[in-house]
């Protein structure tokens, strides 16, 4: 009784505070963690990637494309690592946006609704499934073939470097097919968010559904699709595991039949076992794709400012 | 003779139409393709003793259940650090923060996680829980590593879920006198539980399909516990495959049959989480409306 007395509003008030502000101030440290992580991972690959810059030299490993770590002058040069990174990621881009934005198109407009909803959860699938499960496929079922394509074109040629299928073509393709989802996704959703009255306006004045899509939807979901062009890059760029054997293992500049090394597939390959200058420069490639990566975040972020101010 | 009633065909409209028919008919073969490629290709090495044993030579076994359970000890381990912390962020990011450049700094910064690439996760794990906390590839360094990782995921799909929490809800809470924490423990929470959940699911996806972070942290051995406490708890400073690593070493060393195997074996999971997360979802839409 004496206890059920003393519990009433305002005697539990004290208590009641400390609560609230442990709460408080707990939740507030949780959100810092994201920014705390970032921080320490800028500052971690900062540190361990510019010692190498400074111990070789800028001009020695970014500019230079000789690569050759364990020989007895050793030579840093990262040159056709960066440029394969570049081409292949854009390689597979021009190849990979057409076909998902057209499969968006299909998505959208022209499959019924429900064949649409099945088949846009079958791509989410496809987004689902491990990137090492899409390198075994490549290196077993591409391999093959790029090494019938590589002795037909190269027939009777006696400079070239036989692969045996690990080429820069073949991690194209690989990437191309794991960029498929992103670009489906978020065309699918840029361009259902299109208004009515634009599609019906288009419609009303004699123009063919066809015409409308490209004409006046593609137009009015640009910043979308645009997003879902820059992820896919993102994607592309980031990805290691799925085409580190089907890249090739040696660094070469990114000619498709050659045998290439992209800045994730160098790291993966190596890292293992380099030690001394070798694993610092291997952490120079890391702060080189970080750049990358950063800048395309930046991009992206940018865009979508700029579209909340349009909105 | 054109009249209004008679549609015009164009042969720029049909090639286009084309296209966009090829274009989807070649995704969705490629799905079905890869998929039953993989299922007919490993099927036939998936059974009971290859999801049992450990790979010995020894004993002349072929199994996975070492990374199984590896795979296993990351998804805990992961999951219970960064659930609380993704969760509590995004409460304070709905609930305590006021709009301003606090929250976008922070929001900001969860998208730039979310984009990193994995290989840098693992480089910065390697280094800083590895090398600078002396964890060493073990399962710790690659559930700390993999926590960073998902931590966006899972804030990202608490903030949906308490976004779609109507604000009636809070006022009605706040106005009978439950203080601000007490509403969130006692209404908000509850109602975001299915959000959370497919946060959870779909971090588990990933951290399942995760291999090039895991690589240089959590490592490449396949050893199951030893029996007993003791056993169980120095498993966590172990270096510990998961079945996506163990998948990439086989292919490395031309062991097709067995890669396809853990192949099938990850898709399987990776549907089942697909499945769980979809029918979550769907249960949330009836719920709210959404």
């Amino acid at each position: 009784m004496q206890n059920q007395k003393k519990e009433t509003i305002i005697s539990n008030k004290k208590h009641r505070t400390v609560a609230e502000q442990v709460a408080h101030i707990v939740f507030t440290v949780c959100a810092f963690f994201a920014v705390l992580a970032v921080l320490s991972i800028t500052a971690y690959m900062i540190i361990n990637g510019v010692p190498a810059l400074i111990r070789v030299g800028i001009k020695d490993i970014l500019f230079s494309g000789v690569w050759a770590p364990s020989a007895a002058e050793p030579q840093y040069g990262i040159l056709n690592v960066i440029l394969t990174s570049i081409i292949g990621t854009g390689l597979a881009v021009l190849l990979g946006v057409p076909i998902g934005l057209f499969t968006a198109i299909f998505l959208a407009e022209v499959a019924p609704k429900n064949v649409a909803a099945v088949i846009q959860s079958a791509v989410e699938l496809l987004a689902g499934i491990p990137s090492v499960v899409y390198g075994l496929l490549g290196i077993y079922l591409l391999g093959p073939v790029m090494y019938k394509l590589e002795r037909r074109v190269f027939e009777g040629s006696t400079t070239h470097q036989y692969t045996g299928g690990a080429n820069l073509l073949a991690a194209v393709l690989v990437l191309a097919i794991m960029i498929l989802p992103t670009v489906i996704n978020i065309s699918t959703s840029a361009l259902r968010a299109v208004p009515v009255h634009m599609k019906s306006a288009s419609l009303a004045v004699g123009a063919s559904h066809i015409q409308t899509i490209f004409k006046v939807m593609i137009p009015a979901a640009k910043s979308g699709i645009i997003s879902a062009v820059i992820l896919g890059v993102g994607r592309a760029i980031g990805e290691a595991m799925a085409i580190t054997l089907v890249s090739g293992s040696s660094v070469n500049l990114p000619l498709p039949f050659n045998s290439v090394r992209f800045l994730t597939t160098a790291i993966v390959a190596e890292m293992g076992y380099a030690g001394g200058v070798h694993r610092q420069v291997l952490f120079t490639i890391g702060l080189v794709l970080f750049a990358f990566v950063m800048l395309i975040n930046a991009t992206m972020s940018r865009l979508l400012k700029n579209k909340e101010v349009k909105d | 003779m054109q009249t209004l009633m008679r549609k015009k065909r164009r042969v720029s409209d049909l090639v286009m139409l084309g296209l966009i028919y090829l274009s989807a008919g070649f995704a969705i073969a490629l799905l079905i393709g890869i998929i039953a490629y993989v299922f007919y290709k490993g099927f036939s090495t998936v059974n009971w003793s290859f999801l049992t044993t450990v790979t010995s030579t020894l004993r002349g076994t072929v199994g996975i259940a070492g990374n199984i359970i590896n795979t296993l000890y990351l998804i805990g381990l992961t999951l219970l650090i960064a659930t609380p912390i993704g969760v509590g962020s995004a409460i304070y990011l709905n609930e305590y923060a006021k709009p301003g450049k606090l929250v976008s700094a922070i929001e900001f910064t969860t998208e730039t996680l979310a984009g990193i690439p994995s290989i840098i996760f693992g480089l910065f794990g390697m280094v800083f829980f590895g090398t600078t906390l002396g964890l060493k590839t073990s399962i710790l360094t690659g559930a700390f590593t993999l926590t960073i990782m998902i931590l966006p995921l899972i804030t990202r799909n608490t903030q949906e879920a308490l976004k779609t929490v109507p604000d009636s809800y809070r006022s009605g809470a706040l106005g009978i006198g439950a203080t601000k924490w007490y509403m969130i423990r006692t209404v908000l929470l509850p109602s975001a539980i299915p959000g959370i959940l497919t946060g959870i699911l779909l971090a588990i996806g990933r951290i399942v399909g995760e291999s090039a972070a895991l690589l240089f942290t959590a490592g490449s051995g396949r050893n199951l516990p030893k029996a007993g406490v003791e056993g169980f708890f120095r498993k966590f400073t172990e270096s510990s495959g998961s079945l996506t690593i163990e998948l990439y070493l086989q292919m490395q060393n031309g062991k097709y049959e067995i890669a396809f195997g853990i192949a099938c074996v990850l898709l399987i999971i990776v549907l089942e989480i697909n499945l769980m997360a979809k029918w979550i979802s769907k249960r949330l839409e009836i719920k709210y409306g959404r």
